[in-house]
């Protein structure tokens, strides 16, 4: 076959690779597959997946030689033949393998792929350290605007003012926010700002003449803060909690030192809590000469109430798929910008929108910057959700996200005392980690049961199993988005999961979810069969 | 102004009331006095919907949109249908985290299994990941893993690899130390083994740059870099690429495009290692330059070191089928400073668009989409070859996109047919024009008519004269 052919064939053997789904696989289909359909693929119109009984067949099993939705434009350009515009040499022989589907099956696959999705829209989100709030629906209008949308991001300056604009626009009010004086909009993500910000330390200390090798890490700290220093070329030195769950000062005088360039803080940290000795730990880390780095994760906390720039901080980042309610689809895209003290700016990530003397706009590389981090500008379009969102916001609104995110977390904490236990009990910022350890003493019910057997209630869990430093941990925020009544009926959710397992033990839990599209996946057969691709035989 | 919390004042009092506290000054008390803002954030006070629409709209209205588009350079106007744009806007797709939970998550996880295999079909090679931030971050990550695989900090990469690519790749290896050789362009294809000196110099990777002896081939490398079709849009024979690799044990990295690789030879074909690409026009739109779709693919041997996150298939307790995101101990939140990639948060929305695009074209559009651009590249090719002064830049065969000589400055030309309602391309760095300014990348897609090609052409005549 050349182009064009079908992937799976009436059989359900895949003429690609000529191995059989269903074999390969290794997969009990149960009733209604494709199989009792008379072994043909191709695409029927039943919603059954979505009521959690059946899979949904992937798009290539709904493949059928001939069919097509494509249309394309009459353009009227010349129809030189194919072989005078590739030479032979150059030819695609391999077959593409994509899958035939009408317009009308492609929509319905999705669909049903989509009810088979939990999202912020369906329900609450308590994921802690995820800062899952409403998406507001008046930023999707922002980003259809064809003004926005569809410009090529290589046009010239003197072609995009608006954009360029927008963009020194949300960069002096991320500024006002974190209290910095720059900043870079390009990093992608969180984990690409970190690691914008690790060379930027780097830079400035080879600026300094100043060779330093270590980058101090709270225990406490996000995952992707340890795997940035390291890409960053540097070594971890983690700093351990105290017993308040705050760095422990003296273990971190204990870990400062002539070759320490900087450390990374997320405050309020990811127990929930406040770095109260903040101002300390600024004075510390820069009496050594090293930097301070604020992971921006937690913003949300401290809106409009305390800025990283008057903690002390010399570098933040932002995570605007978090505190700026941009819609994370999925696992992306974020956005992670880097706002710096002005010491740093020199040094900046460029080329960089610029507003010019004559009022119109530009761009400049910064005189020592580190270069360039994204292909473009960085996730322009979810930056003009973020700019939208500061907008409707303003400076009042962002103050009370602040208040009632924070409120609606400490309702929770103490709501759900005594229900489980709370390793830090006291005024917390917008999160809150409990623990599940004594319940799983004495009761068997750990806190993967707990946040399984809360998706039958209608709820997306917690984040279980982190921070790293409380046992059984049930990180739990809410975000100022959900009501009091969603917060009660979350923690009655809660509270009635472990009377559950104190009056009949954990086997419901153990169980739990049954109710939804699919129920616990055998995590390690994806593993050790592993199969990435429908072409991938389970090895 | 836009609210968009739903609490009422009688039942904050209460809940206030509930913690025992006075107000909600009160919940930040563990706060330092010293530190706090006192007067607020000095912003503006919030504004409504329809007030937020009207600034956006006029900040819209200020960039040229209308433009007739001829630029490329790794983001290209492709047609975007109606159902890709309706399924793609799910918010069920849209407002979803990563799927830690994949009870809840078939939908994402499901979608993303799809991607990966069309992905590796398209790359011609065994797996793909779950996305990357954009084409650079793709290049960064293939690099952290060819060098890290092969234990050599060597990387040998085609000035035909884009410029702004080369950037990021350059600027991140001052973290990871990667000793990077630029490898020149002649007649718009690589000339290895022969780094000269002048290349370096006038390009930023001028401090990264293996001082060793131009044309000396080295015992070992970790990655040769190479782009099909490479940024000036011209074809070239990889082997000898491959052939680079074999003798220096390194992996060969292709940077390749979605649309093209439809037509022309898959980097598996050419016997690559990883594959790597710029996925904005698999139903992204422009946006200014993102969220775009970095994609990585590779030889399934490489599996365990992909950076990313990877969708498996499995099967629930009731023995249904099942995914899940796997492989999992690779990942920076289990593996944290031993992880070889931080990356967390992904371009997921940006993958399933892509698939679902896959899926609309199928094998026949996409082949058919990458033979309409190249046609109306040709016919453009044609056009403006024939203008006086205007002569291509090099003789290598191209697909959708090539490159001219104008004789007047590229910035310039772009200018002045702007005023005709196009965009003309994109300015060539002088790395890549010997030196000139009037390097113009042109690039046409599907969507571009014979009528706007010879628009286009009087246009760019007009200008010339």
């Amino acid at each position: 076959m050349e182009t064009g052919s079908s992937t799976v064939g009436n059989d359900g053997s895949n003429s690609f690779t000529g191995s059989s789904l269903k074999e390969g696989a290794g997969i009990h289909y149960g009733h209604g597959s494709t199989s009792a359909l008379g072994g043909a693929p191709g695409g029927r119109a039943a919603s059954a997946p979505l009521m959690g009984k059946l899979f949904e067949p992937t798009l290539l099993e709904l493949s059928h030689p001939g069919r097509r939705a494509w249309s394309l434009r009459t353009t009227g350009v010349p129809m030189y033949p194919t072989e005078e515009l590739i030479p032979p040499e150059h030819t695609r022989r391999q077959p593409l393998g994509l899958p035939e589907v009408s317009e009308r099956d492609l929509v319905a696959h999705f669909t049903r792929l989509s009810h088979r999705q939990f999202s912020v829209d369906l329900g609450a989100y308590p994921l802690g350290s995820c800062t899952m709030k409403y998406n507001p629906k008046l930023c999707d209008e922002v980003v259809a605007l064809p003004g926005l949308r569809d410009i090529h991001p290589a046009a010239p300056a003197q072609l995009t003012q608006g954009w360029l604009q927008l963009l020194c626009n949300l960069e002096s009010a991320l500024c006002t926010i974190t209290g910095m004086s720059a900043a870079t909009l390009q990093p992608a993500a969180g984990a690409a700002g970190e690691l914008t910000g690790l060379l930027l330390i780097r830079a400035w200390h080879e600026a300094h003449g100043a060779s330093r090798r270590r980058i101090l890490v709270p225990d406490s700290a996000h995952g992707t803060n340890p795997a940035s220093v390291s890409l960053g070329g540097y070594e971890v030195t983690t700093v351990p909690s105290d017993s308040r769950g705050c760095v422990d000062i003296d273990a971190l005088h204990a870990s400062l030192g002539q070759d320490v360039a900087g450390m990374m803080l997320t405050n309020p940290n990811t127990l929930g809590l406040f770095e109260e000795s903040i101002v300390d730990i600024a004075a510390a880390v820069h009496d050594c000469g090293g930097l301070l780095y604020y992971d921006g994760a937690n913003l949300n906390a401290i809106l409009g109430v305390v800025r990283p720039g008057d903690m002390g901080f010399d570098i933040v980042h932002l995570n605007l798929h978090k505190t700026f309610a941009t819609p994370h689809g999925g696992g992306g895209p974020g956005a992670g910008p880097v706002a710096v003290s002005e010491r740093l700016a020199p040094f900046l990530p460029g080329p960089r929108p610029v507003r010019n003397e004559d009022g119109s706009y530009g761009w400049e590389i910064p005189s020592s910057s580190i270069g360039r981090i994204h292909s473009w500008h960085g996730n322009a379009l979810v930056l003009a959700r973020a700019y939208a969102y500061i907008l409707a916001s303003g400076g009042d609104g962002l103050r009370r996200i602040a208040e009632l995110a924070v409120l609606n977390a400490n309702w929770l904490r103490k709501r759900l005392n005594g229900v489980f236990e709370i390793p830090f009990d006291r005024p917390n910022m917008h999160e809150v980690v409990v623990s599940a350890s004594s319940l799983k003493r004495a009761h068997g019910l750990r806190a993967l049961d707990v946040a399984k057997r809360l998706l039958e209630e209608g709820f997306h869990s917690p984040t279980v199993y982190f921070p790293l430093t409380v046992d059984e941990a049930l990180m739990i925020e809410p975000t100022e988005t959900e009501s009091p009544q969603t917060l009660a009926a979350l923690a009655d959710a809660l509270e009635n999961i472990v009377m559950q397992a104190e009056a009949n033990g954990p086997d419901a839990a153990r169980e739990a979810p049954r109710t939804t599209p699919v129920r616990r996946v055998d995590e390690t057969r994806a593993a050790r069969r592993l199969r990435l691709t429908a072409d991938m035989e389970p090895g | 102004m836009a609210d968009f919390t739903p609490h009422t004042e009688e039942e904050i009092a209460s809940m206030l009331s509930f913690l025992g506290i006075e107000s909600t000054e009160s919940l930040f008390s563990s706060i330092p006095a010293a530190v706090r803002l006192a007067g607020g954030l000095e912003m503006p006070n919030g504004i409504s919907e329809p007030d937020v629409l009207y600034e956006m709209t006029a900040l819209a209205d200020a960039n040229r949109e209308k433009l007739v588009c001829f630029a490329g350079a790794g983001a290209y106007d492709h047609e975007i249908p109606a159902a890709v744009r309706s399924l793609a806007s799910r918010s069920e797709f849209v407002t979803s985290y990563t799927p830690y939970q994949p009870e809840v998550a078939q939908g994402v996880l499901e979608a993303l299994f799809e991607y990966q295999t069309m992905v590796a079909r398209l790359a011609g090679l065994d797996v793909a990941n779950a996305s990357l931030y954009d084409g650079a971050s793709a290049l960064v990550e293939a690099v952290n893993l060819a060098v890290s695989s092969r234990g050599d900090p060597g990387v040998w990469i085609s000035a035909g690899v884009n410029p702004r690519w080369r950037k990021v790749l350059s600027t991140f290896a001052k973290g990871s130390g990667h000793k990077i050789s630029l490898m020149p362009l002649v007649d718009g294809t690589t000339r290895w083994a022969d780094p000269e000196p002048g290349q370096h110099s006038s390009s930023h990777e001028a401090s990264q740059t293996n001082p060793g002896s131009p044309g000396a081939l080295p015992e070992s490398l970790g990655a040769v870099v190479v782009a099909y079709p490479n940024y000036l849009g011209c074809l070239e024979n990889l082997s000898q690429a491959r052939s680079l690799a074999d003798r220096t044990g390194a992996m060969l990295v292709v940077a390749f495009d979605p649309i093209c690789s439809s037509i022309v030879k898959s980097p598996g074909e050419w016997g690559a290692d990883i594959a790597v690409g710029e996925g904005q026009p698999l139903g992204n739109p422009l946006g200014f330059g993102g969220p775009y779709l970095g994609i990585l693919a590779a030889r399934k041997e490489h599996v365990r070191r992909l950076p990313g996150r990877l969708v498996g298939e499995s099967i629930d307790v009731e023995g249904r089928r099942a995914y899940v995101t796997t492989l999992r101990a690779r990942e920076q939140d289990i593996r944290r400073e031993k992880a070889s990639s931080n990356v967390c948060t992904n371009q997921t929305l940006m993958a399933v668009t892509a698939a679902i695009q896959l899926g609309w074209l199928g094998a026949s559009g996409l082949a058919e989409v990458a033979v309409a651009s190249s046609r109306a590249a040709r016919y453009c090719r044609e056009l403006l070859c024939g203008i006086d002064g205007v002569v291509p830049l090099s003789s290598a065969p191209t697909v959708r996109e090539f490159a001219v000589y104008t004789g007047v400055p590229a910035s310039e030309l772009i200018g002045r047919v702007a005023e005709d309602g196009f965009l003309a391309g994109v300015a060539l760095p002088e790395e890549l024009s010997e030196g000139r300014q009037d390097g113009l990348l042109i690039a046409t897609t599907e969507r571009r008519t014979a009528a706007q090609i010879e628009g286009f052409a009087a246009a760019v005549e007009r200008a010339l004269r």
